[in-house]
């Protein structure tokens, strides 16, 4: 009895803080929703029916495709460098991924301004060079969210990536180039099938922590790329009707939960926590 | 049924490997021959896995040449050698089913779907799998993956198989049956074998010859008999199994043979290759222990310091009178109760069962 109450002892207090921090106050989301402005389920209507809305909802699982695609992507390359670069890459490929955790999300969105805007660095020097005439639109709509938010998302990709290949038996890989295999083909039928659970993680990661993204959509798109998290900001702070931020809050967070429930149970999360 | 194309001959001439100033392997030069099963045995760090590395192709020598048929491959990458590897820890790729990894090879080389098929069909009855073909590695016994990595590394008919210590995951008891296994597909394919292991029994069980390395050199190759009977250095003696060295004096060849002294008794020596050292070597189960003393043969004066009971063997520890501690072993139906510790007795031996080390 008590080897199985000590552990309780321990880990309580998190719990509590858990509960304190995320459950009662989601609570009480959930209760705005079924309540404000008055009691009913006239919020989950609109928030279903209001085309605005769901083209927000659209638009956000769009851009949140992109970002995982082309961050899961960037992230393996790095990854790859990172665990099996010469001592040099790998001490680059570190510092490349450890400094963005320095530079605030802030900064980098503006960074990204400077860069692409109509008068920005490479729009001067496109036109300087005679390459175009008209400056290229290249923020405040989605391709500037997608950039802006693939940039932030890497790092976070690249830990669990990294993790299932440094966990990777080497001998295996030498078992298929003994057999004869070249080297592409050990990477395409051992090396990224082998690496595949900690992709899926990866995947899963910048996914759904994109869902949730506010400040590098709301500076790169400029108001005319809303995503949800917008969207919901938007209801509660400039028009007010909490009612509705609240239900679009909640159905945000029944799609994440039955996006995690599918993955988990198809991808084999045991392999892919490790 | 012979699945190999052919067996190849493979000859290390001078090979040496050197990690700055350690040198893992010093000048080895062997041949290994065509249908061979050569052990390479030593105590970790030997170089033994070294050595089988290079043979492999994944790891490159310092110097010295390797020859596959009369050819030069020292430079030959793994991938265009195409020997069988076995590994240790068998290094299934753990996404395929069982049936996929054995094909692996074989798509390797492009060869068509039924062939392919017929082929994996062949070797899974070959190493008793039937049953099994659909299932991962995960979902296997450690000699069911055993026997996997086995077929994956013969399928394709290999004029080399290479196998680093595959039998040191498993229990005493599978070990024994998987050496069976491995000696019969030896036979059945005639495929050359060269095999590492850091357990003795286990080369002297299975090889046609035994190479030991120690320190990154080549100790001796030989068969088992000989390694084990006409050890060519201490250390050799002293790695397999136990062995007594006996301080000699006064050796001088006497015909075909040899006399020396050990303490006060005289002792002869009925085959003296080389010439005679200061050291006789006997093991234990050449020594026999009695209360009288014996007529014939070799005979010391000991006393008995420590008696285990092994079963079919019983085992004594004995200190020739002011002289060193030996090892015996005697069946123990034959063994007279009444030695006991601190009790005086002889032991004997035959005069060709010593030799001078």
């Amino acid at each position: 009895m008590r080897d199985i109450l000590k552990p309780a002892l321990l880990v309580g207090p998190l719990l509590l803080f858990l509960a304190a921090a995320y459950v009662v106050p989601f609570l009480g989301v959930l209760s705005w929703s079924f309540t404000l402005p008055e009691p009913g389920l006239h919020n989950y209507a609109n928030a279903l029916t209001d085309e605005l809305i769901l083209s927000v909802f659209l638009r956000t699982f769009r851009i949140c495709l992109f970002v995982t695609v082309f961050a899961v992507i960037a992230a393996y390359a790095i990854a790859l460098v990172w665990v099996r670069g010469t001592p040099a890459q790998r001490l680059a490929a570190e510092v490349c991924i450890l400094i963005p955790f320095w530079i605030s999300v802030l900064t980098r969105a503006f960074g990204w301004v400077a860069l692409l805007s109509n008068r920005g660095l490479i729009n001067t020097w496109l036109t300087q060079l005679g390459v175009i005439s008209e400056p290229l639109t290249l923020v405040r709509n989605e391709f500037g969210v997608i950039l802006g938010m693939t940039h932030f998302l890497v790092p976070f990709a690249v830990f669990p990536i990294a993790s299932a290949m440094r966990s990777l038996d080497e001998r295996v890989l030498l078992a298929a180039r003994g057999m004869g295999a070249s080297r592409a083909r050990t990477f395409w039928q051992v090396f990224l099938p082998m690496t595949a659970p900690g992709v899926l993680g990866a995947a899963i990661i910048v996914f759904v922590f994109s869902l949730g993204f506010f400040i590098t959509p709301a500076i790169l798109g400029g108001g005319r790329s809303v995503m949800a998290a917008e969207l919901i900001y938007l209801r509660i702070f400039q028009s007010p009707n909490w009612g509705l931020g609240a239900a679009i809050s909640v159905l945000m967070m029944v799609v994440v939960g039955l996006l995690l429930g599918l993955l988990m149970r198809y991808a084999r999360p045991k392999s892919m926590l490790s | 049924m012979q699945i190999a194309k052919q067996a190849a001959e493979l000859t290390a001439q001078g090979i040496g490997r050197t990690y700055g100033d350690f040198h893992a392997l010093d000048d080895i030069s062997l041949t290994i021959g065509r249908g061979e099963f050569l052990t390479l045995l030593g105590p970790s760090g030997s170089g033994k896995t070294t050595f089988l590395m290079i043979l492999a192709g994944f790891d490159r020598p310092t110097s010295g040449t390797l020859f596959k048929d009369g050819a030069d491959v020292t430079r030959l990458p793994a991938e265009k050698r195409a020997f069988g590897m076995v590994f240790q820890g068998y290094a299934l790729f753990p996404h395929m089913s069982v049936e996929k990894n054995i094909a692996f090879p074989l798509q390797i080389q492009g060869q068509s779907g039924t062939q392919i098929q017929s082929r994996v069909d062949d070797m899974i009855d070959r190493v008793g799998l039937r049953g099994h073909e659909k299932k991962r590695p995960a979902d296997l016994s450690g000699g069911q993956q055993q026997r996997v990595a086995l077929a994956r590394a013969l399928v394709f008919g290999p004029s080399v198989l290479l196998l680093d210590e595959p039998f040191s995951a498993l229990d005493k008891n599978l070990r024994g049956s998987m050496q069976d296994e491995v000696r019969r597909l030896h036979q059945e394919t005639g495929t050359t074998f060269v095999f590492v292991t850091h357990d003795q029994s286990e080369a002297l069980a299975l090889s046609t010859r035994v190479a030991i390395f120690n320190q990154g050199k080549l100790q001796q190759v030989a068969s088992p008999r000989d390694i084990y009977e006409r050890p060519a250095n201490r250390f050799v003696a002293e790695f397999l199994g136990d062995i007594n060295i006996l301080p000699l004096a006064g050796a001088a060849m006497n015909g075909n043979g040899a006399v020396a002294r050990c303490g006060e008794q005289q002792i002869r020596i009925a085959s003296a290759a080389g010439a005679p050292t200061a050291h006789l070597a006997i093991r234990p189960e050449h020594m026999a222990l009695s209360t009288e003393r014996p007529a014939a043969g070799n005979v010391l004066p000991v006393t008995i310091e420590a008696v285990t009971y092994l079963g079919p063997m019983t085992r004594f520890a004995a200190r020739v009178d002011a002289g060193p501690s030996l090892v015996l072993e005697t069946p123990t139906h034959a063994t007279t109760p009444n030695l006991v510790p601190g009790s005086h007795a002889w032991v004997s031996w035959k005069e060709e069962q010593g030799y001078f080390l």
